[in-house]
């Protein structure tokens, strides 16, 4: 298992866009994906657990990802949740 | 009888109508139990596949009409309907509970919908919408009943509905929906966002009041002021008929001119740019069809957070800035910190006299390590468009001299490490402080341009304080001693060549700009909303006037002077 925390920089914080991509992103992966913030963690892989974490500009998200291609994943979806999307 | 129901004004405009009342409220189901969970699960597959095709359908024509970017709420929806949390959540319920597929799928949606609501973050809580508007369309084909629609309506209306979900505001209709009037909502609200990009008015939030107008009753909705007024009098009516004829047309004129060059009458162009204080203020400044960015201030990358930004993140920002531009001016400050705007996480000193204190470029000439990290991300984004770096609060010649050496520096390390970097930067400085106006002839030697920052230069040339309000009265943008100052910058910039521009709140101002028109100012950067306005009066004027009348300004003793000669030589 690995993981890593990232603060989330684009601006009107991680959900519409940002979220559809990470999520397709995350389901192109074997491993397990899921995202933490405070006491809450959801599956990755769903726009709606995505949502429910609320991640706004500015926060910090800790990544984890236990299985097959997990390095691969580590690397992929961590520039994901620090990047600005085109809106 | 009139009765006024007062909302908050969510897209602007005028419209006046009859009354629909739409009503989409959504239908919850009995609990109930099946005995068949397998074809259970096959309606609630089913439904999602029905649904799936509408909202195809509905994507595709949102697509065609306002663009994929508007058109992407749908594929969200459309990600809905593939969520394995959510699939999995109300199949399991039919599985293990044998609830019927309507009331497992109510019961999830209802508990997503309420912890998405306690989120202390509104853009979420909107997100709230989507998912009502996806679990009502399931529950629709569930029940084998059409989702409520807004497509049957033949004749001019103002809707008046709950809310609308995102389904309806795409497949508006405008040729008939003049505007609508929800019970909830506020600006940020999805539906708020649509009416502003259908440019239709709107008001949300209106609260219960408005669920008690009569459908079929005339009203007035004026979303310039988030007014609904039901059953107007005549006299109110033609008032408001009116109203709405200049409103229209001022629209018309502005929206023109958001697409045109700033030109005076007599030919001179001149770039009017916008001020911004975060990523959020962009498409303001594109809506408004400023010339540039004259004036973005970095410093909310910094605050609301306990440590500093990195060199990634600073990186992606500017980036996406200067992109977003495509090509025009972007002026980026470096670091105005300190003083009176704490970062708790630097630990700085507590100052008697902030403002007179270490803040912007003399705490970034102490504090290196992040003045560096700022320049770097800078120096790579160059590459992305049209950088100009401007340095603030310079006094004397050594200060803007180091700043650029350190800046030289780093462009030389990065080249090094084989990261390309823009030959085309221009660097600057910010002029508010006294003697940098005053020796304004040689500091143009070493730089590419002047921004003026009226805000600090007056209270430092006026020694008053503009937070404190009993010495108010001596912030005088248009006092001759203050105009002097700036003339004498600007006419520093014009021998050396370069070029000279305000960035304060006096560069937005009706009053001002025609004198600093006149004294040969080069670009005005103002807040987005300032600047079709701006536009439109720079276009009556003429700078060979101007240039005379201004020198005749700057020869007169008091504000009060200057103020009535402007108004009474401006064109109307």
């Amino acid at each position: 298992m690995l993981s890593q925390t990232y603060t989330v920089i684009h601006p009107s914080g991680f959900h519409a866009r940002p979220s559809k991509l990470f999520v397709q992103a995350a389901t192109e992966f074997p491993c397990s994906v899921k995202l933490i913030k405070g006491t809450k963690k959801v599956n990755g892989k769903s726009s709606l657990g995505l949502l429910t974490l609320g991640l706004a500009n500015g926060d910090e998200v800790t990544l984890e990802v236990d299985g097959e291609r997990e390095e691969e994943a580590l690397q992929t979806l961590g520039a994901m949740l620090t990047k600005i999307y085109e809106e | 009888m009139a009765n006024i129901i007062s909302g908050v004004a969510a897209s602007p405009g005028i419209a006046i109508a009859k009354a629909f009342r739409y009503i989409n409220t959504p239908y919850i189901p009995q609990q109930k139990t099946i005995t068949d969970a397998i074809a259970e699960a096959g309606r609630f597959r089913q439904a999602i596949e029905q649904s799936k095709i509408e909202i195809e359908e509905i994507r595709l024509k949102t697509e065609q009409r306002l663009g994929a970017q508007k058109a992407e709420i749908f594929e969200a929806h459309l990600f809905l309907l593939e969520d394995p949390d959510l699939i999995d959540s109300v199949l399991d319920k039919v599985k293990d509970e044998q609830a019927s597929a309507e009331y497992a799928l109510y019961e999830v949606t209802a508990a997503v919908v309420e912890m998405l609501l306690e989120l202390d973050n509104e853009m979420v809580r909107e997100r709230a919408a989507d998912v009502k508007d996806v679990s009502g369309r399931l529950m629709s084909h569930l029940l084998g009943k059409p989702y409520a629609s807004l497509s049957g309506i033949s004749e001019e209306t103002i809707i008046l509905a709950e809310d609308l979900t995102p389904s309806d505001t795409a497949q508006l209709d405008l040729n008939v929906i003049l505007g609508f009037v929800t019970e909830i909502g506020s600006r940020t609200s999805h539906s708020a966002i649509m009416a502003r990009s259908l440019e239709i008015p709107a008001i949300v939030g209106a609260g219960a009041a408005s669920a008690a107008v009569a459908d079929g009753a005339l009203v007035i909705m004026d979303a310039t002021e988030g007014k609904v007024i039901v059953d107007p009098s005549e006299e109110v009516l033609a008032e408001y008929r009116e109203k709405k004829k200049q409103y229209d047309e001022r629209k018309v004129q502005l929206k023109r001119l958001a697409r045109q060059p700033s030109v005076t009458a007599d030919g001179e162009h001149l770039e009017l740019a916008a001020n911004i204080g975060s990523v959020e203020d962009l498409n303001k400044v594109l809506e408004n069809g400023a010339d540039g960015v004259g004036l973005f201030r970095t410093e909310f990358l910094y605050m609301g957070r306990s440590s500093l930004p990195t060199e990634e993140e600073q990186f992606q920002i500017y980036k996406h800035v200067l992109e977003k531009l495509g090509g025009k001016r972007v002026v980026i400050r470096t670091l105005d910190i300190g003083g009176d705007k704490e970062l708790p996480y630097l630990e700085l000193a507590k100052e008697s006299n902030p403002f007179l204190g270490l803040r912007a470029l003399r705490l970034c000439l102490t504090r290196e390590d992040l003045f560096r990290t700022q320049l770097r991300a800078l120096l790579r984004a160059s590459v992305f468009g049209k950088l100009n770096i401007m340095f603030p609060m310079i006094a004397v010649l050594s200060e803007l001299r180091e700043a650029k050496r350190i800046l030289e520096e780093e462009r030389v390390k990065l080249q090094q490490e084989g990261i390309p970097v823009s030959d085309l930067i221009e660097v600057g400085m910010m002029i508010e402080i006294p003697a940098a106006a005053i020796g304004a002839d040689y500091f143009a030697k070493e730089v590419d341009f002047f921004s003026i920052g009226t805000n600090d230069l007056i209270q430092y040339t006026m020694a008053a304080d503009r937070m404190n309000e009993s010495v108010a009265y001596l912030y005088q943008p248009y006092h001759p001693s203050i105009l002097r100052l700036v003339r004498m910058v600007i006419k520093a910039a014009e021998r050396a060549g370069i070029w000279s521009g305000m960035c304060g709140e006096m560069a937005g101002d009706q009053t001002a700009i025609p004198l600093l028109l006149g004294m040969g100012l080069n670009e005005f950067s103002m807040s987005a909303g300032s600047v079709l306005p701006a536009r439109e009066l720079i276009g009556k004027l003429s700078k060979q006037e101007w240039a005379s009348l201004s020198e005749e300004a700057l020869g007169m003793s008091t504000q009060e002077e200057v103020q009535q000669f402007v108004k009474q030589r401006r064109p109307l």
